[in-house]
């Protein structure tokens, strides 16, 4: 019996260190934002939402001022990035599942954690090299493009590892009654794995979301709304993680302010489409 | 007598290429169905997986309306022989295989031929029902031909009838054509894997262990439904259950380790036959 209740306390003690450790995960999280909370609370009004930035004198003036065109081109960026990265991340995630026997499979496997793990400022620069030097001006499109570089990767592993989890008969069931290969993808897998591949391009758009790195050279920021929304995509952009960088290197006290306000924007926006992939995973359909 | 004129209103009905492809299939079948009676033969074929030998230097006939019986113990190869039919190993990395499967006297490992276009005359009914997720009964059955570009809603709602009537399934679902294919039960669900098999109409259906997973009563429904199958199409069925091998089949090949031991007429295979590991496995020595 002494045994017994050895194993028991064991099981115990094991499970108190999960717990600790899980606590271990949350706290830097509580800290960061209970910390943006509480510096950015103030500076959150009505005209934080409507107003543009403007020059630092209107925020010392005590003149309306906030970051409407950030987040506008938080969005427009974003989706660029997002409109570039789903076709190309999902045919890559395409080749990594359901193609394991190409000669290609294996080298693609290596860029693709390659490009995963290379810091984004260098995929920044690649965009500056492609778009921004031929174009002659920062924009909206070259910080979209940036940003596909850095989803690109996480939906190709994302949407591989969503087509891995639909059971191999079911590919085999379509190839039985003569389907080619890539109608059985398209038709048969992809529709089963069809949460997944959706949870995975939320997840790839809420980590570009945050990066500043690879807009500064890109979509550069810009303190005004343009004249007309094409300025949106053509012309410098501003976007909520490099503005909130250059809001907080500046020497105005105000516009630090304004910059911890925008970290709870951005907070918040990554937040609920993390919150929305769970939900998504959650419901399956059948 | 409904599938002649059901392959006349496809002809009549439609003027894309790839329904014309299907009917002069169809016509063709038709044709060379009166004429051979050997329907498919393998001829000294090995197939391996790496180094392994998982069949070797099988050669056997499948005789045109006919339900052939694969039996033997488990590993003796009879899965791998029953995919090597209709080149579902292809996508087997470590699969090789050697030697000639004919169909109507064409190999159908010759490289100029298309897998494609062999799996959509040598149908295949796995061990566990496998509907598409997420399509309806009515998807899940014309799917071979919606899925190829066949729009025509009336060919496809005539078909989708005739193959569940086919499958015995017609009257269970009627009332419920759209609901989930998920949604049926296992016996259903199988039925329904080979009514989307007849859909295609094959010219070759062959079967994995397709009772194994279901109970007595949809066993027993689908032996039947074989039995009535044989009438129109050649019949190739993997089973561990020699009881339904000597119920519903014509022609017996017994297995054992990768080698063809015995072939011939189940009831001489059963009764009579000529090699002792036959005889041992049969009557419950082995195996």
């Amino acid at each position: 019996m002494k045994t017994l209740r050895r194993r028991q306390i064991q099981d115990k003690i094991m499970e108190g260190l999960l717990v600790v450790s899980t606590i271990t995960v949350l706290i830097p999280l509580v800290i960061i934002l209970a910390y943006v909370i509480y510096h950015g609370f103030g500076a959150l009004n009505w005209s934080f939402f409507t107003e543009e930035l403007g020059s630092p004198a209107r925020a010392m003036q005590g003149q309306p001022t906030g970051l409407v065109h950030t987040m506008i081109g938080t969005v427009v960026v974003d989706f660029i990035g997002l409109i570039i990265a789903v076709p190309i991340g999902v045919g890559a995630g395409i080749m990594l599942s359901e193609y394991p026997e190409h000669k290609l499979n294996p080298v693609l496997r290596i860029m693709n954690d390659t490009l995963n793990g290379m810091p984004a400022i260098l995929k920044g620069l690649l965009a500056f090299a492609l778009i921004v030097k031929p174009m002659g001006t920062f924009s909206g499109l070259a910080g979209g493009v940036a940003l596909a570089f850095v989803m690109i990767p996480i939906i190709a592993r994302t949407t591989e590892s969503s087509l891995m989890t639909i059971p191999w008969s079911i590919r085999e069931a379509g190839l039985a009654i003569g389907l080619p290969r890539w109608r059985v993808v398209l038709s048969t897998v992809m529709p089963a794995a069809k949460t997944g591949l959706v949870t995975g391009f939320l997840i790839a758009f809420a980590r570009a979301a945050g990066e500043a790195a690879p807009l500064m050279f890109t979509s550069f920021g810009n303190n005004y709304l343009p004249n007309h929304w094409t300025g949106m995509i053509f012309g410098p952009v501003d976007t909520l993680p490099q503005r909130l960088y250059s809001l907080a290197i500046s020497p105005y006290a105000q516009w630090h302010q304004m910059g911890w306000a925008a970290a709870i924007v951005l907070l918040s926006f990554v937040i609920i489409l993390f919150v929305a992939a769970r939900l998504l995973t959650r419901q399956k359909n059948y | 007598m409904e599938l002649l004129t059901l392959r006349k209103k496809v002809k009549s009905d439609n003027n894309t290429s790839s329904v014309m492809t299907t009917t002069n299939e169809i016509e063709t079948t038709v044709e060379k169905k009166e004429t051979s009676r050997v329907r498919m033969e393998a001829r000294n074929l090995t197939i391996k997986y790496g180094t392994n030998v998982a069949v070797r230097n099988l050669s056997m006939p499948i005789y045109n309306e006919k339900v052939t019986a694969l039996v033997g113990p488990s590993g003796c190869g009879k899965t791998t022989f029953l995919r090597s039919l209709n080149r579902m190993h292809d996508l087997t990395k470590s699969a090789s295989i050697t030697g000639e499967v004919l169909l109507d006297g064409n190999d159908i490992y010759d490289p100029k031929v298309n897998p494609v276009t062999i799996r959509r005359k040598i149908g295949m009914v796995f061990q566990k029902p496998t509907p598409f997720p997420t399509m309806s009964i009515y998807d899940n059955v014309v799917a071979g031909l919606k899925l190829v570009g066949i729009r025509d809603r009336k060919l496809l709602n005539e078909v989708c009838e005739i193959a569940l009537t086919q499958a015995a399934l017609f009257d269970e679902v009627k009332d419920r054509l759209n609901a989930p294919g998920g949604s049926l039960s296992g016996g259903q669900q199988q039925r329904l894997s080979i009514a989307r098999a007849l859909a295609i109409k094959p010219e070759v259906i062959l079967m994995d262990e397709p009772t194994s997973s279901l109970d007595p009563k949809s066993t027993m429904k689908i032996e039947d439904l074989i039995v009535e199958l044989k009438k129109k199409y050649s019949i190739v069925i993997v089973t561990h259950n020699l009881a339904q091998a000597a119920r519903i089949s014509d022609y017996s090949a017994f297995m054992y380790l990768g080698d063809l031991v015995e072939y011939g007429k189940t009831k001489k295979i059963f009764q009579n036959p000529e090699d002792k590991r036959t005889e041992e496995y049969l009557t419950g020595k082995f195996g």
